[in-house]
């Protein structure tokens, strides 16, 4: 290990509330995350466990009916939370820039790409337009969209969804930000287009040398990117660590769960199926009386794993330590699945 | 987009011809002219004379092809009852209507989409219930009855404005009020609707995570998608302002083609209103073909198809 990294990003206990008819939702719950600089944070996680949502609150695009609140939510030192909306605005697409999960939409249908992407550098950066423009093309070629110059013309409709999640990427890169959210960047382009993105967005970060939180539900994208991980579930994050060591070692229930569901080439089970986690992520209604796993545990554990038998779980989470690695850090929720984690944990702080 | 433009304006051609077809048909079922070119205490040998003179015994649809002809030469024949031109009578006239219909969809317009975005930015708010309102009271009240009370009010009691005639600008105030505030509700909810949906859309988002200011999210970003259905209609609806002038023309006794539409019928003047409703359906057929044109020009995606 060389000196300690630059942390651009540091989120501490964010919770979000939405009120709806039938109560309060808590969609995500005192969640906490940090990126350093050059590094990929991968927040891995179901459908519906929040991840988008947590994306959106650091950028501080919630939906109007969502509530954020946060002890610390920093962008390089920097309280976002003190910021006005005007303050805001210059740091978006400036200093951190997001990347969406559906590039079919996320690009206006009535302006050119040349058009769509001068706009982050003329309103952040002192540029003339044929500056900017100088600026936009280099940047397209750099995401592998060669020759650029015919591309300006055209508009969205007119590029494929992995091009339009290229002039995406290009975007965010425009005015080389400390922070890049992508929110399953490659979830809507199929799985060649897939793997020409992730390597384009690897590459470009050892280029830039920028922080990374890469949003997904893919093992098998972690296991190619990622540096670290947190796997998140209904709204809390449940393990996290250096991404060898939660290979290795997963030591939370749902996290291994999740490593059922990586595709190995050759190594289907017997029966040719893939893993899968029974059940859905739980509403996220009012507070949980009960645990938030229950029900879902996989048969092939049920051997291993009791199934939880909790009907009321103590607000305090613990954390504790995997195997007394430093970074290893996993959380729960009570004692159950602290006994079913077959490894030597130590009670740690996070 | 060649392409598409001439197939629009080959088909708009067809339906100027089956429009025209059915009118002269129709017509020509609807009353007698000869009847009318006689007059009322005419014998029956006068009216058989006058009927062999015009070829009104003729087959229609060969006096059809003849008046198409003609028609197409920039001859619509002489008023019964003027002996004029009718070319004559309605270029005289048509620039009134013109005006109007045209001062009336601007002022539909001035008021709809600014009211319109409000409505949309804030849902439910205080400004979105007013715009409500106005759209309501648009809706339901016959704009005959409208006309009518702005005449008392601003005609009758405070006098602050002309109530007939065309001479000064001033003339046009109310008759474009009462017009356009026909077609405001109709324009305004389509914006609001229009609006709310885009601002909800991924691009807006987009939009601002680049960190755009709220002016350039809304007004560069949001308008421009949300404008592309309200063009459409605004055309459509100025072919109904053109057509709705009969009877705003005739309450402010606006000379204009729909004042002459009025009259003509009154009169069973064939020539005239066949000439009027030609010329009122190429308005629609023209403005719907412009909003089509335009619309493939603000949204690519349109020209595509
Ligand atoms: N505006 C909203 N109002 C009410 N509930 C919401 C709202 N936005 C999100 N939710 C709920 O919050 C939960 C988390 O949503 P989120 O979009 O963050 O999930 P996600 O992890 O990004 O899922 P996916 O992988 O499908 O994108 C979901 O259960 C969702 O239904
Ligand atoms: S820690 Fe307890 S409450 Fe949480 S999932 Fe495991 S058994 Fe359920
Ligand atoms: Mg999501």
């Amino acid at each position: 290990m060389i000196n300690k990294k630059e942390v651009v990003l540091e989120v501490k206990n964010l919770s979000i509330d939405i009120p709806v008819s039938q109560g309060i939702l808590h969609p995500v719950d005192n969640i906490n995350l940090h990126v350093e600089r050059g590094e990929i944070l991968c927040v891995v996680g179901e459908s519906g466990c929040g991840k988008s949502l947590t994306s959106l609150a650091i950028m501080g695009l919630l939906p109007k009916n969502a509530q954020r609140t946060a002890e610390t939510l920093e962008l390089n030192k920097e309280d976002l939370q003190e910021l006005t909306e005007r303050q805001l605005a210059d740091i978006r697409g400036n200093r951190m820039a997001m990347i969406f999960q559906e590039p079919m939409t996320s690009l206006n249908p009535s302006f050119t790409i040349e058009n769509q992407l001068l706009e982050p550098l003329l309103r952040h950066k002192e540029l003339s337009k044929d500056e900017a423009r100088n600026q936009v093309i280099e940047m397209l070629e750099l995401v592998g969209i060669k020759p650029a110059e015919p591309r300006l013309r055209q508009y969205p409709h007119q590029l494929s969804g992995g091009l339009r999640q290229r002039v995406m990427i290009a975007m965010s890169l425009l005015c080389n930000p400390d922070l890049i959210i992508a929110d399953e960047p490659t979830t809507a382009l199929d799985v060649t287009i897939q793997a020409q993105i992730l390597e384009l967005m690897m590459s470009l970060q050892e280029k830039f040398n920028t922080g990374i939180l890469f949003i997904t539900h893919d093992m098998g994208v972690v296991a190619n990117i990622a540096d670290r991980v947190a796997v998140m579930y209904a709204g809390q994050i449940v393990e996290e660590g250096p991404v060898s060591e939660i290979f290795d070692n997963p030591a939370h229930p749902y996290t291994r769960g999740l490593m059922g569901c990586i595709p190995v080439p050759g190594k289907l089970g017997q029966d040719n199926t893939l893993g899968t986690i029974p059940g859905m992520v739980p509403s996220v209604v009012n507070d949980f009386q009960s645990c938030r796993f229950g029900g879902r545990w996989d048969e092939n554990y049920k051997e291993n794993f009791e199934p939880c038998r909790l009907t009321e779980v103590p607000k305090k989470r613990r954390s504790f330590k995997v195997n007394l690695n430093e970074k290893h850090l996993v959380h729960f929720c009570c004692d159950e699945c602290l006994h079913l984690s077959e490894h030597t944990l130590v009670e740690g702080s996070s | 987009m060649l392409a598409y433009t001439l197939k629009r304006v080959v088909v708009a051609f067809l339906i100027l011809l089956v429009v025209s077809g059915l009118t002269f048909s129709l017509s020509h079922l609807s009353a007698d002219p000869a009847l009318t070119i006689a007059g009322e205490q005419a014998s029956d040998e006068d009216i058989e004379a006058v009927r062999k003179l015009y070829g009104f015994d003729r087959p229609v649809i060969e006096q059809y092809v003849n008046w198409l002809s003609r028609a197409l030469q920039g001859d619509f024949g002489k008023s019964y009852h003027y002996k004029a031109p009718v070319v004559e009578m309605i270029s005289g006239r048509i620039g009134t209507t013109m005006t109007l219909g045209f001062l009336a969809i601007v002022f539909a317009l001035v008021v709809s989409i600014p009211l319109g975005t409000l409505a949309a930015m804030r849902p439910n708010s205080l400004i979105d219930r007013f715009a409500l309102l106005i759209a309501v009271f648009g809706q339901a009240l016959p704009t005959f009855w409208f006309a009518l009370m702005m005449i008392i009010l601003f005609g009758v009691w405070f006098r602050w404005l002309p109530i007939s005639g065309n001479t000064s600008w001033a003339h046009f105030v109310m008759p474009t009020i009462a017009l356009g505030y026909y077609a405001t509700p109709a324009l305004m909810r389509l914006t609001r609707a229009g609006m709310i949906e885009v601002l909800s859309s991924d691009y807006i988002r987009t939009a601002k995570a680049k960190g755009l200011l709220p002016v350039s999210v809304l007004f560069k970003h949001a308008l421009r998608n949300a404008i592309i259905p309200v063009v459409a209609l605004a055309a459509v609806w100025f072919g109904f302002m053109l057509g709705g002038s009969i009877v705003i023309e005739t309450i402010f006794n606006l000379k204009g083609i729909g004042w002459l539409s009025y009259d003509a019928l009154l009169r069973s003047d064939l020539p005239v209103v066949q000439a009027i409703v030609l010329i009122f359906a190429s308005f629609y057929v023209i403005l719907t073909l412009l909003a089509d044109l335009l619309n493939a020009y603000l949204d690519p995606r349109i020209s595509v198809r």
